[in-house]
């Protein structure tokens, strides 16, 4: 027993480090290198520029990685595979900080450790959770959990819930378009910004059956906005393409914004694409609505005043090209990807379970993650 | 004779429109009659009675000055007019004018004035019958109403009207009248935009003008390709080449005997300034520049020989060049230097040729500051502006608009340039300024607006949609 646990460790900690003396098996072998693909591809997929993964394939191949780990690494009980998994989780966190959704996967997966475990223990605990603050003082502090208990049909059973999970990634954009009609009516004029696979799927949900236009503000310098809407004008939408300067000018016109975003804070604000905090002060100037469809995989446990991990800069080429020549070296150009949108400023939230309130996050994110797992 | 039957099938034919609204004049009879005043409905068909007479004068004598065709005689046509006249219904009393206009051949100057002068005693001899009593507030009416609309009707400019045809068509022959290309409009059309124009880019408007030009002078062709190629751009820029191109104008200009300076010059004018409006849509700025000149022109005693008014003219445009855009700048900067302070962080959004100049005066009195110049695409003119700013040795930071929300809790004072200050103090100005002052207030960041006063403009606005102007849709 001792020496399997010793086994599995060195096996973990020849996965961590480079330099390999021999592989132990080819299981491992096939799990580190998938490992090491992902982050590779995580690190590359970052830049900003070029082909941009959507957000929910990056969720959809972290759940499948983590069940590969699940599955093929060595752990006897619960403590330990979600050491494993929160070890894994932070390497992959720490290639690439503003992809949230791989962060938020890895919480989801260790909740549902958690629920498996306690199911197999005894049920009480499920609703054992952080609920109330009088069972937090009786308990007599955070709960004294090791989880080290060894059950047999974990293993299976938690590779079952990872498979839900995966089947529920799959249908988010189905669920959230279908609830399209109940916000479009017709010849309503609706605003969007840059590209977001969510509201692309929204509108042409609702494209079936209501005629209604669609403006884009194409969001320089990517300008993602030009293919948003070359996308919904071959569905049959009226599209109208605008600057970003317009984004005000137009307003007066718009009955509806509707945005994507890339992230959605736990106070309920937004990290979205840049100049979407000036598109929401101009839906609040004019009392427009702002509607947020964001599926659940991309709400995650951070606040925006992380200073060093808010704020993702690229290259400022696209703002000021190397052809302006002199004057570049004297000059700082700025190109920030991302952008803060206060909750305030957002009417509603479109999600894969329903419509809510900016103000209710916080009761979904108790029910996704659990609070020892907001720190990772 | 001819001249005798024609003014009494005049008379005829108006009373024949007249027929149409009979029974409101009948109605206006009696109230007359009984010594009443006018209710404001009856007055206002009056005035539209007449205003319609105006329109009539007008349609004739537009498509009589273009006319090639040889004068078949008129009797013949009036005749036809005549009869035709009485069979149609009194909602269709327009039509036998539009008839009349498509058919008629040229008519000579004299014949019309004759016509105009008989209708108008026909005019008086109808209003006369109807009471005498009630005859001054009347014919006092008939000649004050049409000057107190005339403003309020004209006021609506055509470039708002696109989507109305007959606005369209009227454009289109008074460019025609004046020998003016008229630029082709674009295919398909954003129907947000549809009361605007939107022009086709494909040929510039100069191609259809022949070389040497006759009607324009070279000096406005060449302005006003500068105009429409964007080489001559922003508010300040355009004036004062608009009136140097006039200058050049006044120094070219001849007097045509039989003709005062003073009316001609202002006539000559008026081509040049349709021209340039086709070319690129006159600015606020040169709408006052070209009032100023016309009104100096008109001002000229017509005793002063042709010399003499040219100089004064010229001394003239040189003076308000210099008050009111030069020496402004230099105000206006004195001023807005004292909001200056040491290690400011100032906020500029595209290239304003009066908040560059006031940052580069500020710099020169050694005050310590940085900027942070806000560009937009598609223009990017933000770069000419960090251009001037860095050849002053300014130290300078350059973001797009989407990133003003990132750097804006950097930033202490914004300065906006303005092309136009409207009469309910909005601030017209390139695309996007409203976006900055709309994120400094989310920030209580101070918005500073600097504007000389020859820009500032009777019309009032709230959006952006009623009037505007269409770039490039295409870069």
């Amino acid at each position: 027993m001792v020496f399997l646990i010793l086994y599995s460790t060195l096996a973990m900690i020849d996965v961590h480090s480079f330099k390999r003396t021999m592989p132990v098996t080819d299981k491992e072998v096939a799990l580190s290198e998938r490992i090491e693909a992902f982050l590779a591809e995580l690190k590359r997929g970052g830049s900003g520029a070029g082909t941009l993964r959507g957000s929910g394939e990056t969720a959809r191949e972290t759940t499948a990685l983590l069940r590969r780990i699940t599955g093929q690494a060595q752990w006897s009980s619960a403590g330990d595979l979600m050491e494993i998994i929160r070890k894994e989780g932070r390497r992959m966190m720490a290639t690439q900080p503003s992809e949230t959704t791989v962060g938020n996967m890895v919480r989801r997966v260790l909740k549902i450790i958690r629920e498996e475990y306690a199911r197999l223990r005894g049920s009480s605990e499920v609703t054992d959770q952080q609920e109330s603050l009088h069972q937090l003082l009786t308990s007599g502090g955070l709960s004294e959990e090791n989880f080290g208990q060894h059950f047999k049909d974990l293993r299976a059973n938690v590779i079952e819930a990872i498979n839900e999970l995966l089947t529920e990634l799959e249908a988010t954009t189905d669920h959230i378009a279908m609830q399209a009609l109940e916000h479009i009516h017709s010849n309503e004029v609706i605003m969007t910004i840059g590209r977001s696979r969510t509201v692309e799927a929204f509108l042409k949900d609702a494209a079936l059956k209501r005629k209604f236009h669609v403006i884009v503000a194409e969001c320089a310098p990517f300008c993602q906005g030009h293919e948003m809407a070359t996308s919904l004008s071959e569905a049959g939408i009226e599209t109208t393409v605008i600057a970003d300067a317009a984004i005000f000018a137009v307003m007066s016109r718009v009955n509806k914004v509707i945005i994507g975003t890339q992230t959605v804070l736990a106070n309920g604000g937004l990290r979205a694409v840049n100049g979407t905090h000036t598109l929401a002060l101009a839906a609040r100037h004019h009392s427009t609505p702002l509607i947020v469809c964001a599926p659940m995989f991309k709400l995650s446990p951070q606040f925006h005043n992380e200073e060093d991990t808010f704020h993702k800069f690229v290259s400022p080429h696209e703002v000021l090209p190397f052809t302006e020549g002199e004057i570049l070296s004297k000059v700082n150009v700025y190109c920030p990807v991302f952008d803060y949108v206060p909750p305030e400023l957002i009417t509603l939230f479109i999600s894969n379970i329903g419509g809510n309130a900016p103000s209710y996050t916080y009761r979904l994110m108790s029910e996704l993650y659990h609070p020892e797992d907001h720190e990772l | 004779m001819a001249d005798a039957d024609e003014t009494s099938k005049q008379a005829e034919r108006n009373t024949n429109v007249g027929d149409g609204i009979a029974v409101k004049k009948q109605d206006i009879a009696r109230a007359k009659n009984e010594g009443k005043e006018l209710t404001k409905d009856e007055k206002q068909r009056l005035r539209k009675e007449k205003k319609q007479q105006k329109k009539n004068k007008k349609d004739d004598k537009g498509e009589s000055e273009h006319e090639n065709v040889p004068l078949p005689p008129s009797q013949a046509v009036v005749q036809c007019q005549s009869q035709k006249a009485p069979s149609v219904a009194p909602s269709l009393a327009l039509t036998p004018v539009s008839v009349c206009t498509s058919e008629k051949p040229a008519k000579s100057k004299a014949e019309q004035r004759a016509e105009r002068r008989a209708r108008q005693e026909a005019d008086r001899a109808a209003k006369g019958k109807k009471g005498e009593s009630a005859q001054q507030p009347p014919s006092g009416k008939s000649k004050a109403p049409p000057n107190e609309l005339q403003p309020v009707v004209k006021r609506l400019p055509e470039h708002v009207q696109v989507d109305d045809p007959a606005a369209v068509r009227k454009l289109a022959k008074k460019l025609e009248r004046q020998q003016i290309p008229v630029r082709s409009e674009y295919g398909y059309k954003v129907s947000l935009f549809s009361h605007l124009h939107q022009y086709s880019r494909k040929a510039p408007l100069t191609q259809q003008i022949s070389i040497p030009s006759t009607v324009i002078h070279p000096y406005i062709v060449r302005l006003g390709l500068q105009y429409s190629q964007g080489i001559v751009a922003g508010s300040n820029a355009r004036s004062i080449a608009l009136l140097h191109a006039f200058q050049k104008v006044i120094q070219d200009y001849k007097t045509p005997p039989n003709e005062e300076l003073s009316r001609d010059l202002v006539n000559k004018l008026k081509p040049y300034i349709s021209y340039l409006n086709q070319c690129r849509p006159l600015s606020a700025s040169m709408g006052n520049a070209i009032k100023y000149v016309k009104k100096e022109i008109s001002n000229i005693p017509c005793l002063c020989k042709e010399e003499e008014a040219k100089k004064q003219l010229l001394s003239c445009i040189d003076n308000y060049i210099k008050e009111k855009i030069t020496l402004a700048a230099t105000t206006i900067s004195a001023y807005a230097i004292e909001k200056i302070s040491n290690g400011d962080v100032i906020l500029v959004y595209g290239c304003s040729s009066l908040v560059n100049h006031i940052l580069c005066d500020a710099f020169d009195k050694k005050r310590k500051f940085s900027v942070i110049v806000v560009d937009s695409r598609p223009r990017l003119e933000g770069r000419e502006a960090l251009r001037r700013l860095v050849k002053k040795g300014i130290c300078c930071t350059y973001v797009l608009i989407s990133a003003v929300s990132y750097i804006l809790p950097e930033v202490s004072k914004v300065f906006l340039g303005a092309h136009a200050l409207l009469a309910n103090g909005y601030v017209m100005s390139r695309v996007g300024t409203s976006q900055i002052a709309l994120v400094a207030k989310a920030y209580n960041v101070p918005v500073l607006v600097c504007c000389e006063t020859y820009k500032f403009c009777e019309r009032v606005q709230t959006d952006s949609f009623v009037s505007n102007e269409l770039g490039n849709q295409y870069t």
